[in-house]
């Protein structure tokens, strides 16, 4: 399919202000506010553009299956080095970058922005634009296609986007220790100030798993060091964690996503937690009053986002600051003029 | 004394007189940066010294519709810190505490006029660094840092500028209070901070930085491989790459700049080599030894002619002091030299290195290269003489065409120098009208009436249209008639 189509298609949409949403494989409408507009179905516009696994980079077009693209970079011994969730099987390229989640290997390779090379875009006027490129090092112009990440669709139409890969692990290797919460964040934190290979960690309910993938004597070397017990890689604990397909998920609850300093003590709020990335990253199945749960998190110096919820009403992304949102609405008015790209998604203002 | 100034008065209703310069024989060291073919006295210079000055220069400048500059170190290379001969330029030169270092969390928060290697000598104790090295790290700032998005000789492994900076504050040119970012990581809403990283001071001014500190690898070791031909050393990269191996510094020069770098520093190159090759691998001593073994075997299949592994650290140091002394040594051989900062796909290498070469006759100047091989920043070095204004105009021409060279092939016109006032005309071949035009709305989201570094980094369309025409009529169609989506 032709580009076109989707600039045409853009183009009528703002010139009667109405709204479009943009949709890849849908398995992350669950994420963020109000799903509104007519559906404008990414899927058709797919294909890995250009891979060159010595340059260590990826341009793949939105409808490209994530997982498609995946076993192409395992094929060659790369990978995505952010660990993207799925959140299942349809899961498409454009609509894992708009969504802007990374998964366990964050705390230590980075978060999925940090791989964005650069993107072709098309924003509200139907133009198609181009940002950054194929190179590692680009600093002309602003760094638009970074902030497309996580933008859940709001600025523009991703159609394609050129990412930094990663070679995949020589080894890897998971150990299990039997630790309260304090102590696990206490260890998480002290490992990641060590030249340790760890590249994921979660604690939930006593138990810490930590990864670490590297060399063999590099993996071998931190094993012996970190303790605990080996667990089995193939029972897929990684990926249930990514995935959410793990038992701790599952549960009416709201489930919140709390970001905070990593060093940040236990806690203290009613329900289950499951925390990652070195203590960056707790979530929270929880019935608490989301106020209460975005004034600890904002005293942790983070933010509390709710991630999963049949009741969105208490808005699914902290609030702006006047200032910022004022930024915000000027950006989103840059992009997206008619105000047509996933209205109310991601703040009712934007 | 200078002329009566309106501004200089109500600066000095809450700043000291220190503070202050508007004579000439002050305002002078600041009348240009890194890039010194561009100069220009600032009407003011303010050296605020705390946040609340900062955000009174701002409103007093912005309520008198008065440009700021705004400045760190003044090492930068593309003229982004260049005075306004009608506006104030902002010092951010007093800013030079380091407020918190948090071993745990592994993060410092330093203020701006921070020089980069401090940052890494106070984490050290830790077992921390910062991770970017920019090869002016002894005296540039972070401010200036996240103002270029600055690289160095480890950022295929360890990232940019951008990869290592959590959150931030400052102000706008309003002197509205403005905090992005953070430590806990993935801020709500748009990523402004990869917005501001890299901005060149055109969007906010930073006060407060906080920067991610990583575990110092235990250790580290080079391989110096010397090839006979640029194009197979360039092919030996991508060899090591498709390997698996992401080394932590991977560099390049060619023979002219190895030549250049032995008489000034003795780092005991081979003078006999079209290029040498430094590939760094560090980690534990097992990951290292793994590494250099593997890469050993690499390189020597891709036709490595001599090679040399660095048995300890004065060794090791050694063979980098000619790669991070290049700059100065070729400084040493020629009256002038015009640093070019273009960034390529690994693989045209051979195509772009003989673009160079064709230049260098047909413009007749020389030309060293040096290379940032792991990823695909080069420094092509052109030497010339500024008292010639001839050879400083072909200079000019030379650097135009590699850098267009550049886009061409599927690069960009600057990898970590930045834009500034050096490469302004060069965006109009990068970007199209519509793309330069977004770039203008996100500096207005900012600043509406253009206040802050004006006439940096983004090109007005009116400027791309009187640079086109002059290409044409110098006979050289640039490609502005393709579309490059």
């Amino acid at each position: 399919m032709n580009l076109s189509e989707f600039q045409d298609r853009i183009r009528a949409a703002a010139a009667r202000s109405q709204g479009l949403r943009l949709r890849g494989g849908g398995s992350k409408d669950f994420y963020g506010n109000a799903l509104r507009g007519e559906i404008l179905d990414t899927r058709a516009y797919a294909g890995i553009a250009a891979y060159e696994p010595t340059e260590l980079v990826v341009t793949a077009r939105c409808g490209t299956a994530l997982a498609e693209l995946e076993r192409t970079l395992e094929a060659n011994q790369q990978c995505l080095p952010f660990e993207p969730p799925h959140f299942g099987p349809h899961a498409t390229v454009g609509g894992c970058v708009a969504a802007g989640l990374s998964g366990p290997r964050r705390s230590s390779a980075g978060a999925l922005r940090d791989f964005v090379l650069g993107v072709k875009l098309v924003d509200g006027r139907g133009e198609a634009l181009s940002f950054g490129g194929q190179v590692m090092k680009n600093v002309a112009g602003y760094d638009v296609s970074r902030l497309l990440a996580g933008s859940l669709g709001t600025l523009g139409l991703i159609a394609e986007v050129s990412l930094k890969l990663a070679p995949r692990p020589q080894a890897e290797s998971t150990l299990r220790l039997e630790v309260p919460q304090g102590r696990a964040l206490e260890l998480m934190n002290r490992w990641a100030g060590q030249p340790l290979p760890v590249t994921a960690s979660a604690w939930h309910d006593g138990e810490l798993t930590v990864r670490l993938s590297g060399s063999e004597a590099g993996v071998r070397a931190a094993a012996a060091k970190i303790g605990g017990s080996a667990l089995d890689e193939k029972a897929g604990f990684w990926m249930r964690v990514r995935e959410h397909t793990d038992d701790f998920f599952a549960g009416p609850e709201p489930l919140w996503r709390l970001s905070v300093a990593s060093s940040s003590p236990p806690i203290d709020l009613q329900g289950r937690q499951l925390i990652e990335w070195g203590g960056a990253l707790r979530w929270l199945k929880s019935a608490e009053n989301p106020k209460a749960i975005r004034d600890t998190a904002r005293r942790l110096k983070g933010h509390a986002t709710l991630f999963r919820a049949a009741d969105k009403s208490p808005g699914c992304f902290a609030p702006l600051e006047p200032l910022l949102m004022r930024v915000h609405r000027e950006l989103k008015s840059a992009f997206d003029p008619a105000g047509i790209f996933n209205p109310g998604r991601l703040y009712a203002e934007l | 004394m200078g002329k009566a100034l309106p501004v200089v008065d109500a600066l000095l209703e809450f700043l000291p007189r220190r503070a202050v310069l508007h004579e000439e024989e002050d305002t002078r060291p600041y009348e240009c940066d890194g890039l010194t073919a561009y100069r220009q006295l600032p009407m003011v210079v303010a050296l605020p010294e705390t946040e609340e000055q900062v955000q009174r220069v701002l409103k007093t400048c912005s309520s008198m519709k008065i440009p700021v500059v705004p400045r760190g170190a003044g090492t930068g290379l593309s003229g982004g810190a260049l005075p306004p001969g009608d506006g104030v330029l902002l010092s951010m030169a007093k800013f030079m505490r380091v407020l918190r270092i948090d071993p745990l969390a592994r993060v410092a928060v330093v203020q701006p006029g921070v020089r980069n290697a401090v940052v890494s000598e106070l984490a050290a104790p830790f077992g921390l660094y910062y991770a970017p090295d920019p090869s002016s790290q002894i005296a540039c700032t972070i401010g200036g840092n996240v103002a270029e998005n600055s690289g160095g000789v480890h950022c295929l492994k360890y990232g940019l500028t951008l990869h290592n900076v959590l959150g931030m504050r400052g102000f706008t040119i309003d002197g509205e209070p403005l905090a992005i970012g953070g430590e806990a990581p993935d801020a709500p809403g748009y990523d402004l901070l990869a917005l501001a990283v890299g901005s060149e001071g055109m969007l906010m001014v930073v006060t407060e930085v906080a920067l991610k500190l990583l575990p110092k690898p235990q250790c580290a070791r080079v391989i110096m491989a010397s090839f006979d031909d640029v194009e197979k050393a360039g092919a030996a990269v991508a060899d090591v790459i498709a390997a698996g191996i992401v080394p932590a510094g991977l560099e390049m020069m060619d023979r002219p700049a190895t030549h250049a770098v032995e008489q000034f520093v003795s780092a005991g190159y081979d003078l006999e080599a079209a290029a040498i090759l430094l590939c760094e691998s560090d980690g534990t001593p097992e990951e290292v030894d793994d590494e250099i073994a593997r890469m050993k075997t690499l390189l020597a299949r891709a036709g490595a002619t001599r090679m040399t592994v660095s048995r300890d650290e004065a060794e090791r140091l050694r063979f980098w002091s000619g790669r991070k002394a290049a700059f100065p040594a070729v400084g040493r051989i020629s009256p002038d030299y015009y640093c070019m900062d273009g960034t390529i796909p690994r693989k045209r290498l051979g195509e772009v290195l003989r673009f160079i070469a064709a230049m260098e006759k047909k413009y007749g100047l020389r030309c060293p290269n040096v290379f940032h091989a792991g990823d695909g920043n080069l420094h092509p070095l052109i030497l010339f003489d500024a008292n010639s204004a001839d050879e400083l105009h072909r200079t000019e021409l030379f650097a135009a065409e590699v850098l267009e060279k550049c886009v061409e092939v599927g690069g960009t016109i600057t990898g970590e120098h930045g834009v500034g006032v050096e490469k302004i005309n060069q965006m109009c071949v990068q970007f199209r009208a519509q793309e330069l035009e977004l770039f203008g709305a996100v500096k207005r989201a900012f600043d509406p009436r253009g206040l802050l570094n004006p006439g940096k980094a983004v090109p007005t369309l009116a400027r791309c249209a009187e640079y086109g025409r002059m290409r044409v009529h110098g006979g050289q169609l640039p490609h502005r008639e393709l579309p490059r989506f």
